[in-house]
Parts: C-alpha cells; sequence; structure tokens
C-alpha cells in the first residue's frame, strides 16, 4: 500500500498535470502496473514517455519492486481507449 | 570504461539485434523476458540474446548503460528500444518491423 503511493507520488511530481493509478494485479505487492495521463506525453515517442516515468521511479526497483507495467496516455487517447 | 560495460557495448556495436534478458531464447526465466522471445520469434528474424542470470555484473551494469532499471532490454541497430511494454506495444502497431527493417 505504502510503496503504491509513494510511486504515485513520484511519478506524479515528475509528470506535470497527471493522473496516475497504480495497480497491483497479481496482489503481490512487487508487480505492480502503472497507467499515466497527461497531456505532457503529446508529441513524445513511446520510449521518450516511458524514460521519464522510469526515471522518476527506477530507485524503487532492486528494493521492494520487482517490475512496473506501464501505460502511457494523453487525455484524448485515454478517452479513445475507453470509449472504443 | 568499465570492462563490463564496453564487453556491452561491443555486443550492441557487433549484433543488429541482441535482447538482454533472464534466461535463453529456449528457457526464458521470466514472464516479461518470454514475450519478448516470443515477438522475436513471430517475426522470423536473427537475434542474439545474453542472460542475465548467468553474469551478475552484466545485470548490474546493462541497467547503468542503458539507464534503464528492468529487464528485459532490447537494441536494435545499436538503439535503445525498451522493455517488454514497449516492445508488445511497438509490435502491435506494426512499427517493430519497420524498425527492425524487416
Amino acid at each position: 500500500m505504502e510503496l503504491k503511493n509513494e510511486l504515485k507520488r513520484c511519478i506524479e511530481m515528475a509528470v506535470s498535470n497527471s493522473d496516475v493509478s497504480i495497480l497491483d494485479p497479481r496482489e503481490d505487492g512487487m508487480h505492480l502496473e502503472a497507467v499515466v495521463v497527461s497531456d505532457v506525453f503529446e508529441n513524445m515517442s513511446l520510449i521518450q514517455r516511458h524514460r521519464l516515468v522510469m526515471d522518476a521511479i527506477k530507485q524503487y526497483f532492486n528494493k521492494e519492486l520487482h517490475a512496473l507495467s506501464l501505460k502511457t496516455f494523453t487525455k484524448s487517447q485515454f478517452e479513445e481507449s475507453i470509449n472504443g | 570504461m568499465d570492462e563490463t560495460l564496453e564487453k556491452i557495448k561491443q555486443d550492441i556495436d557487433s549484433n543488429k539485434i541482441i535482447l538482454f534478458m533472464k534466461g535463453n531464447r529456449l528457457m526464458p526465466q521470466c514472464g516479461f523476458s518470454a514475450r519478448v522471445v516470443h515477438i522475436l520469434d513471430e517475426l522470423k528474424i536473427d537475434y542474439e540474446t545474453r542472460d542475465v542470470l548467468s553474469d551478475e555484473l552484466l545485470r548490474e551494469k546493462i541497467k547503468e548503460f542503458s539507464n534503464w532499471p528492468t529487464l528485459p532490454q532490447l537494441y536494435v541497430n545499436k538503439e535503445f528500444i525498451g522493455g517488454c511494454d514497449i516492445v508488445s506495444e511497438l509490435y502491435k502497431t506494426g512499427e517493430l518491423k519497420k524498425i527492425i527493417g524487416c
């Protein structure tokens, strides 16, 4: 629980005006999933988006965090993904 | 430069497609590595792999080299492509084929 909040806070600080959800689909606390929605991602390549997020949380890997599956969307991409 | 970093650079320079992963092509030791192997196999291309589980130094240094905290890591034409999420998404959109040129 604590880790999820910390990751959310770190990502929100790095990605301005972002909506961040941290999920724990396996319920093991180590293989987490992040969904990050922000218009900052506009005009960024996939690798640039992922680097921005991964850089913000890299200190948590090797410790309690084993893997983070990451999905990044702009606001309009996110709306498309839930409606489509 | 550090010897392991030097070796990583050489490997990336001399192999068009190289995957740093846990385990090997035939026996991936982690679901994320397995998924990338599966995708590369689907594309029917030649690629090299390096097993970070059999080399603790490599496992640490590849993260430093790429400035990327997790494995697997895929390089194509000396360029870092990404880990499992990125490779999966690029495969889905057809962009991976373009990057590899197949």
